[in-house]
């Protein structure tokens, strides 16, 4: 998923600077994927060109000219589109792990070593996010929670995978 | 681990169920204040593990020491005073009893213990107040959720000011949001205390709220899943 639809969320709510649009999107989702300056007015620039956004003003205080965008329908039915589609669920963010632990099981290495350590860095960060969640704002609490979920999803695939190690040999 | 003497502490602890070997010599420390989660797939020997440091099994083999004491070597009459006066458990399905209040229920420890009752109930409504049940003192179990019955009893396992609280799936019969509450009024809790605190649970969310892990498997703790 790239930065650029939940931006054009962000200026849905309200026409917008690329300055104010940078930090409201720093407020909800910096967390899931940072983003750069640059980044920004590179998108807007690209919806002007795909109409999903229009410039709605130009001020110039003191100095260097101020470009306010606002959305367009055609940019409101883009994030219609994004907001119901589900996402392909991948299995990329493990790949490596399984790599890892078929890798052990077939040259004679201990796969339950490499799962127990795997297990140890995900609960770490997983402590990590439990820490932060309790003092997180209600928007910063759903992408813990979210991460929280998928690692944990990840380690139960690790005590499966280690319940079956036996019969893999 | 945190380095330092610890309060419970396990040496080669070996348990037998008949010719099943359910724990197998097992080291293991617990420091005063520490938490820690034991963790293992079903029938790996995480709860035995948790009962023979309890005193509750008695070890084939192997030393359990508590409070400078070793805990293997008294009879079952010392070890379930010593259980009663200073450690705290707290159990899947709350184990309160039904025909009790939960604050007659959070009060019993101390009255076994030779409390006055007035004290006791004093005592015992601080404890449900630190878990915010308070306003649910004078209920029975069964006019209250699951999830307040095990904030009641974790107000039991800690009324009495034990050295250890030790869960064995203290959250495992609540939904995720309800347990994490209690987990968390658990944690705080034990924190003020000043015990230490042992979970048994198959959660890594669980988990993830202690600051150690102990992994077993086939009874004993597994290498390189110490953290």
């Amino acid at each position: 998923m790239s930065a650029a639809l939940p931006l054009l969320a962000l200026l849905e709510q309200e026409p917008a600077h690329g300055y104010t649009l940078k930090q409201r999107y720093d407020d909800r989702f910096s967390r899931t994927r940072p983003l750069a300056f640059g980044q920004v007015y590179a998108a807007l620039s690209r919806f002007e060109t795909k109409g999903w956004a229009e410039l709605a003003e130009v001020e110039v205080v003191d100095g260097p000219e101020r470009k306010r965008y606002r959305i367009t329908e055609d940019g409101v039915e883009a994030i219609t589109e994004w907001v119901y589609t589900p996402q392909q669920p991948t299995e990329f963010a493990m790949s490596n792990l399984y790599t890892r632990v078929s890798v052990a099981l077939t040259s004679g290495r201990s796969a339950a070593e490499v799962l127990d350590r795997q297990r140890v860095q995900h609960l770490a960060r997983m402590r990590e996010l439990t820490q932060e969640r309790k003092t997180a704002t209600p928007a910063a609490q759903l992408a813990i929670t979210y991460e929280l979920a998928h690692l944990d999803a990840d380690l139960r695939w690790i005590e499966e995978a280690g319940t079956r190690l036996e019969d893999l040999r | 681990m945190t380095p330092g003497p610890a309060v419970l502490e396990s040496r080669a602890l070996t348990v037998r169920h008949g010719d099943t070997v359910a724990v197998d010599a097992v080291d293991l420390a617990i420091t005063p204040g520490s938490r820690t989660a034991i963790m293992g797939p079903s029938g790996s020997g995480k709860s035995t593990l948790v009962h023979a440091l309890a005193g509750v099994v008695r070890p084939g083999s192997g030393e359990v020491w508590f409070e400078d004491e070793r805990l293997d070597l008294l009879s079952e009459a010392e070890r379930s005073r010593r259980r009663l006066a200073r450690m705290g458990m707290v159990f899947q399905f709350g184990d309160l009893v039904p025909e009790l209040t939960l604050v007659e229920n959070v009060m019993l420890p101390l009255q076994v213990l030779g409390e006055k009752a007035r004290a006791a109930r004093e005592r015992a409504l601080e404890m449900l107040d630190a878990l915010g049940v308070a306003e649910l003192a004078d209920r029975r179990t069964g006019a209250v959720s699951g999830g307040q019955v095990q904030r009641a009893a974790v107000a039991r396992a800690l009324v009495h000011r034990p050295a250890v609280v030790l869960a064995d799936e203290p959250t495992g019969a609540l939904d995720s949001l309800t347990a994490e509450r209690v987990l968390d009024a658990m944690v705080a809790v034990t924190a003020a205390a000043g015990a230490a605190l042992v979970v048994v649970t198959h959660d890594h969310v669980v988990a993830s709220h202690l600051d150690d892990l102990v992994v077993v498997r086939d009874g004993r703790v597994a290498e390189g899943a110490v953290a």
